[in-house]
């Protein structure tokens, strides 16, 4: 899994523009799949059929992640632009950006060198990025061009530092689950959906064509266990969180306690989560269509949105292992 | 003087309230479609069938409802208090004319005159603004307005050489431009043209259209904020008047489908019709709303440039505006079931 997820989290996929991580996935279920179908929008599903006994199952991953696009050239060169999704503005100065035609770029911010100004932090809209033009003209990046923040992913003992876990590890997991899942009793679909940082908007669409019975996102959750952090309990490496609630919604409670019961059953260590800012595309497949049963995995991920989100590898590996735990029994609610 | 641009501009359609509007817009489609229906939310939608060449579903929007006033007291001492229906900046409001209801009953917004405001009145943006219909207590008021009555801004359509003044462009003009692409030759496909209602407060009449129709394209033709005037040094405006139609990349509720943008930009090219990238960034167009009601619709927006948007007097370019009419007919025309199928 880990040269998955090296590979996927240096993808380029910000909101919009997922193509990369699309074809990338797509080769990885391909041979596991009984159908593998793209929407319009671009949400892949990986359909793992099951023996007709079960429920129609959703497990949505977003493939994208946040980033950036060019809204100004500067007559110095120097690249203007705007969030796609929620960048925080302290994680920029100095950060490397990748472009969509492989352009990269160093981000500043105006007034950079004034001491004074420092504790000030300006937003997106006052830093630049210098991709190394020095006029409009030379410049290889066009209004309208995205990009994404880039670094590569490093492993450190068990923890994998990278810059987009949320939410190519869902994805990793999704793919992996979907690989040792050799028989279920429901109709599975893996979805790696579009646009979730801007909204959840690929998972709406995914969940009204699908209309499933389940809906599962599996994404990260802010892990608190660091100075002063998150007011909600979630270690890295203690385990997957199991979705009680969050800012979007409330998930159905007895599809947590199920979720709960078959991490005990198989001796998988978890968390109950009650995250109090952000949500998921569970979210949007809960209430889309006539409506599902929605709960969410969450992987306790250190620094969240910046260009170092930290995982451990355990979670990772146990976050799989509740998944095919919990779609190969069957799902009584 | 263009005559449609006049008509569909001067009607009063406050979001909510867009019966004249899709009243006058049915007599100007009627003998150019096979078919039209105004839905339970009040959309008027109409059929323009197709050559048969093409069996793709292809729905071009704009919005009917402009940004108004909603009356909300029943005037005990002279004067209405008003909710706003869609954004509107309170410096822009006092000294407009308004009309109110249905028998568009004239009054005026009142400010505090210069004369007797002290310096901080005058720099603070005013609040607690009432329309003046000139009774002096309720009894005078009685049965000319109501609570719940919608209020427009009053604006006539004039041409200045090469622009145009008025109100409601946002989104008559869209509106305007879809009556042509009706009146013109059938296209290889079923056009479904949705003049939609509700969308400066929070685009409903989109929503419910895209779940009616289904469409396999949605193009939605607005009017964007231009906002080029001599300012801050080395800044993109988000559109420039007299650059020619806008194509969307992204916005806050939409991110444009790259091949639809990347489809209108080559029939922009191939027909010589000057463009513009709209800036990416806040606002919003009933695309989102289309794009995410069902299951997914390729969507894109092309916008004709306005400036002083959302007040009053909006400016157009005429130019710009006989190139949007030209690009998204030329657009349109060059969509086929290859431009929104995936190769990967
Ligand atoms: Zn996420
Ligand atoms: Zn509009």
């Amino acid at each position: 899994m880990e040269a998955l997820t090296k590979k996927l989290v240096e993808a380029f996929g910000p909101c919009g523009f997922e193509d990369e991580v699309r074809d990338l996935i797509r080769e990885e279920v391909a041979p596991y799949a009984d159908e593998i179908e793209v929407d319009q929008m671009g949400n892949l599903y990986a359909l793992k059929r099951g023996d007709g006994s079960g429920l129609k199952v959703a497990i949505a991953a977003h493939m994208d992640e946040i980033g950036l696009i060019a809204t100004h050239i500067t007559e110095e060169g120097f690249v203007r632009f705007t969030n796609l999704g929620f960048i925080i503005p302290h994680t920029l100065m100095g950060a490397r950006v990748r472009f969509a035609d492989g352009t990269l770029g160093v981000v500043s911010r105006d007034k950079a060198r004034f001491v004074a100004d420092m504790d000030k932090m300006p937003g997106v809209d006052q830093h630049f990025i210098d991709v190394g033009a020095s006029s409009r003209d030379n410049c290889p990046v066009k209004i309208g061009t995205p990009g994404v923040i880039w670094q590569t992913m490093e492993v450190q003992g068990s923890r994998w530092i990278a810059r987009c876990h949320d939410d190519r590890i869902g994805c990793v997991i999704g793919v992996e689950a979907l690989k040792r899942l050799a028989e279920t009793p429901h109709d599975v679909y893996f979805v790696f959906t579009v646009q979730e940082e801007v909204g959840t908007r690929g998972a709406a669409t995914a969940a009204n064509r699908i209309e499933p019975d389940v809906a599962i996102a599996v994404d990260v959750t802010p892990a608190s266990d660091v100075i002063e952090g998150f007011p909600m309990q979630m270690k890295l490496g203690d385990g997957p969180g199991i979705k009680i609630k969050d800012m979007g919604m409330i998930a159905h409670q007895g599809l947590a306690r199920l979720m709960q019961r078959r991490a005990e059953e198989a001796g998988i260590p978890y968390q109950p989560e009650v995250l109090l800012v952000g949500s998921t595309d569970a979210r949007a497949m809960q209430i889309a269509g006539p409506g599902s049963a929605a709960g969410a995995i969450s992987i306790p991920n250190r620094y969240t949105h910046t260009t170092s989100e930290v995982v451990d590898a355990a979670d990772v590996e146990n976050s799989v292992r509740l998944l095919v735990e919990i779609l190969s029994k069957p799902i009584a609610l | 003087m263009n005559a449609l641009l006049k008509q569909l501009t001067e009607v009063n359609g406050v979001s909510g309230d867009e019966k004249a509007v899709r009243l006058l817009l049915r007599d100007l489609i009627k003998d150019h479609v096979d078919d039209y229906w105004a839905d339970a939310v009040g959309n008027l939608i109409a059929l323009k069938k197709g050559t048969g060449e093409s069996d793709l579903r292809v729905m071009v929007d704009a919005h009917m409802d402009e940004i108004g006033l909603v009356v909300k007291s029943d005037g005990s001492d002279g004067t209405l208090e008003f909710d706003k229906l869609g954004g509107i900046d309170n410096r822009t409001l006092s000294g407009k004319v308004v009309h109110i209801g249905k028998d568009k009953i004239p009054g005026v917004i009142g400010l505090k005159p210069v004369h007797q405001s002290s310096i901080r009145e005058r720099s603070a943006v005013p609040s607690d603004l009432r329309i003046d219909i000139g009774a002096n207590k309720k009894e005078e008021i009685n049965g000319k307005v109501k609570i719940s009555d919608h209020v427009a801004f009053v604006s006539s359509y004039t041409e200045l050489g090469p622009t145009a003044i008025g109100k409601a462009f946002d989104d008559r003009a869209g509106c305007a431009a879809i009556v042509e692409l009706l009146r013109g030759e059938r296209y290889p496909f079923d056009l479904y043209a949705a003049f939609t209602v509700q969308e400066e407060t929070g685009m409903a009449g989109a929503l419910v259209a895209s779940y009616r129709v289904k469409p396999d394209v949605a193009v939605v033709l607005e009017c964007t904020p231009a906002y080029d005037l001599p300012n801050e040094k080395d800044v993109s405006a988000n559109t420039k008047l007299g650059a020619g139609p806008c194509i969307y990349v992204m916005d806050n509720r939409t991110m444009h489908d790259p091949r639809l943008v990347k489809h209108v930009m080559e029939s922009a090219e191939k027909h010589h019709i000057p463009f513009q990238i709209r800036q990416p960034g806040g606002g919003g167009t009933n695309a989102g709303k289309i794009q995410q009601a069902h299951i997914a619709v390729p969507v894109v927006t092309v916008g004709l440039p306005g400036r002083h948007a959302h007040t009053p007097n909006g400016m157009i370019s005429l130019d710009d505006y006989k190139n949007y009419v030209k690009l998204a007919d030329a657009a349109l025309r060059e969509l086929t079931r290859d431009t929104i199928t995936r190769n990967s």
